[in-house]
């Protein structure tokens, strides 16, 4: 060989060459695949060894009898309590055919049967409007804006209130429940409030100190005072204060009363983005020659807006699980009506409540949780944008 | 004094393109301008340079209303600056403004910042107000970068769309408030070179900066503030080879190595 003995020369390493390449190894067995993935998440101390542990333990105890209640032991069908009894007054798992029996009461109350179709009208536009404004890459966005939030409102009315003249006979609120009243609530709410709330914030920021003073005054007072309060002042108070012709409807005051709690809440958020916004944003804007409104609307509104949109999908979610409260006001949403059910004697069994419960339970959660997935994806979205 | 006349598209109006009569100003109890006396003629590039808190920025942001003052008058090509917000807006139309941190708008497209305005504020068609964005950002040579947002400039990138974006507007008058301050050195040239360019084509420009290089170059007169007060206002060769009050000797002697 003739290489220069540099090895040879240098015992303490201060210098080297490579002489031919490393041989590529296999990594040891404990660091790769399912046995080096486990070691590196969840047995890499001894903390992580007893949290792994404790979660394991945690989920053997819920999880089976969980699953054993839902599924194994329900029972699907049957058209009164005794399907849902076990023999020797033993226990059955949840009652299936008690929701199944029940679902149209869930979802329309009490609204007249052969009046239904009108419901199921107006969820197919609100799935519709909704989509079609949530779909951020759906084709005439400006159109859908304009259904969604003037023809759908409109067509909701007519549809479930009733238009006489057009053969519409009217269906008054109080015979509404179940779904359809928890969609209009949260509907209503959600559209009305974040156009509220931005007026607030801004008015919140105002110069004018009258317009100021009312909106902090307005923001505090109904953060200071629990949604139930509202509602009981809007369903038992307001009429002690008005005369019963002007008394508006049961429904539409519970809706009111959600309206401006949500309102409230948002002017926060919005103020917490707007307050975000770099002083240089407004003199730049204000420099163009852009009035008030139009560097609101153009420059800070976009830009505050886009930086809050996880606490204002945070204070949807907040408000939809909220609409469950409007039964303080006397109202049947989709809680209230499974609440009603459950003391119905004819489904009395020792698992209607938890199977009435449970059901909430997974209908609120999905819908929660889509709207969490769906922020998250609008939210990924504008990031992806930023980097561009 | 002037006579108020809406600001239209005749060209010049009033003698000067800025009047600043016994302006002053406070902040709290601080008297940031007392007593501040300048006129700048149309077409006429105006230096305005100072150690800092001498309240040079602070005047040129109160022509176009950014600030507010307390005594005195300011009269923008014939528009008296008053309380009025129309009459503010109408001001703020005529005069383009240039920040030492860019602001530009990071939510929209470099094209779309130079577009906003024309389109909203002067109701120009889309189509116009592009084209001229582009043949604007031509101008300050970033043709390329039209689509592209603002996070994805360099500073100096950055400096010369805000640039294009107030000559959008076709303004009477272009103030700058040190352009080139936030800027890293290699970067600070290209700005200027656009501002030599503007300068040379006849822009009106008052210009807050301390690049005395530029205003040896450029300015028909050169303003010295200190302690809110205009100390001395001279001619670039006056005002470099032969200062006169003390306090503009020693400022200079420090600036320049």
């Amino acid at each position: 060989m003739s290489r220069t003995p540099l090895v040879a020369m240098t015992e303490d390493d201060a210098r080297y060459v490579r002489e031919a390449p490393a041989p590529a190894l296999s990594p040891p067995i404990t660091s790769v695949g399912v046995l080096g993935w486990m070691k590196a998440n969840l047995f890499s101390s001894w903390p992580n060894v007893f949290l792994t542990l404790a979660t394991i333990a945690l989920l053997v105890w819920i999880v089976p009898p969980t699953v054993r209640f839902l599924l194994i032991d329900a029972v699907w069908s049957g058209s009164d309590r005794t399907a849902c009894l076990a023999p020797e007054g033993g226990e059955t798992g949840a009652c299936w055919a008690f929701v199944r029996e029940r679902m149209s009461y869930f979802i329309y109350g009490s609204y007249p049967v052969a009046e239904r179709w009108r419901v199921d009208l107006f969820f197919a536009l609100v799935a519709l409007g909704g989509g079609w404004m949530l779909w951020l890459d759906a084709p005439h966005r400006g159109l859908g804006a304009v259904f969604f939030f003037a023809a759908v409102p409109i067509a909701s009315y007519v549809l479930l209130y009733g238009w006489p003249t057009i053969g519409l006979a009217i269906v008054d609120t109080s015979l509404w429940g179940g779904v359809l009243v928890t969609v209009v609530v949260t509907t209503v709410g959600i559209v009305t409030s974040l156009p509220i709330g931005i007026v607030l914030a801004l008015g919140r920021r105002s110069d004018m100190p009258v317009v100021r003073l009312m909106s902090v005054v307005f923001i505090e007072f109904v953060r200071g005072v629990p949604l139930i309060t509202v509602l009981f002042m809007a369903s038992v108070m307001l009429p002690l204060f008005v005369p019963p012709a002007w008394s508006p409807d049961k429904l539409l005051r519970a809706l009111i009363g959600v309206m401006l709690f949500a309102a409230a809440y948002q002017a926060e958020v919005v103020r917490a983005g707007l307050e975000a916004i770099p002083r240089g944003q407004y003199e730049a804007g204000r420099a163009l020659g852009l009035g008030y409104w139009r560097l609101h609307r153009l420059i800070v509104l976009p830009q505050a807006l886009r930086i809050t949109i996880p606490n204002i999908v945070n204070s949807f979610i907040a408000l939809f699980k909220d609409t469950t409260l409007v039964f303080v006001a006397g109202i049947f949403d989709f809680l209230r009506t499974i609440e009603v059910s459950r003391a119905d004697p004819k489904w009395a069994t020792p698992v209607t409540s938890a199977t009435g419960y449970a059901f909430a339970a997974i209908v609120y959660f999905v819908c929660c949780y889509l709207m969490a997935r769906y922020a998250d994806s609008v939210e990924r979205r504008l990031a992806r944008a930023d980097r561009r | 004094m002037m006579t108020e006349q809406s600001a239209g598209t005749e060209p010049t109006k009033g003698a000067f393109a800025v009047e600043v009569k016994s302006l002053h100003k406070w902040f709290g109890a601080f008297h940031v301008l007392a007593d501040i006396n300048l006129n700048v003629r149309h077409g006429e590039r105006v230096v305005i340079c100072g150690p800092s808190g001498s309240g040079k920025s602070t005047l040129i942001r109160c022509v176009n209303a950014l600030e507010d003052y307390q005594r005195g008058e300011i009269v923008v090509d014939g528009v008296v600056l008053t309380k009025n917000l129309k009459r503010v807006d109408e001001v703020r139309r005529e005069v383009g403004m240039v920040f030492q941190q860019f602001n530009l708008f990071p939510h929209l497209t470099v094209l779309e910042n130079c577009t906003l305005a024309p389109m909203h504020v002067r109701k120009m068609p889309k189509a116009e107000a592009e084209a001229i964005a582009r043949r604007l950002l031509a101008r300050v040579k970033i043709p390329e970068q039209a689509d592209k947002y603002p996070a994805q400039l360099s500073g100096g990138q950055q400096q010369r769309v805000a640039i294009a974006r107030a000559l959008c507007m076709n303004p009477r008058i272009m103030m700058f408030d040190e352009p080139t301050s936030a800027l890293d050195p290699e970067m600070i040239k290209e700005v200027l070179d656009v501002m030599v360019e503007l300068a040379e084509e006849g822009m009106t420009m008052l210009v807050v900066t301390h690049e005395m290089g530029f205003a040896r170059q450029v300015a028909d007169r050169v303003v010295f503030m200190d302690g809110g007060q205009i100390i001395e206002i001279d001619t670039p060769d006056v005002f470099f080879s032969n200062p006169q009050h003390e306090r503009t000797k020693l400022f200079l002697s420090q600036i320049i190595r």
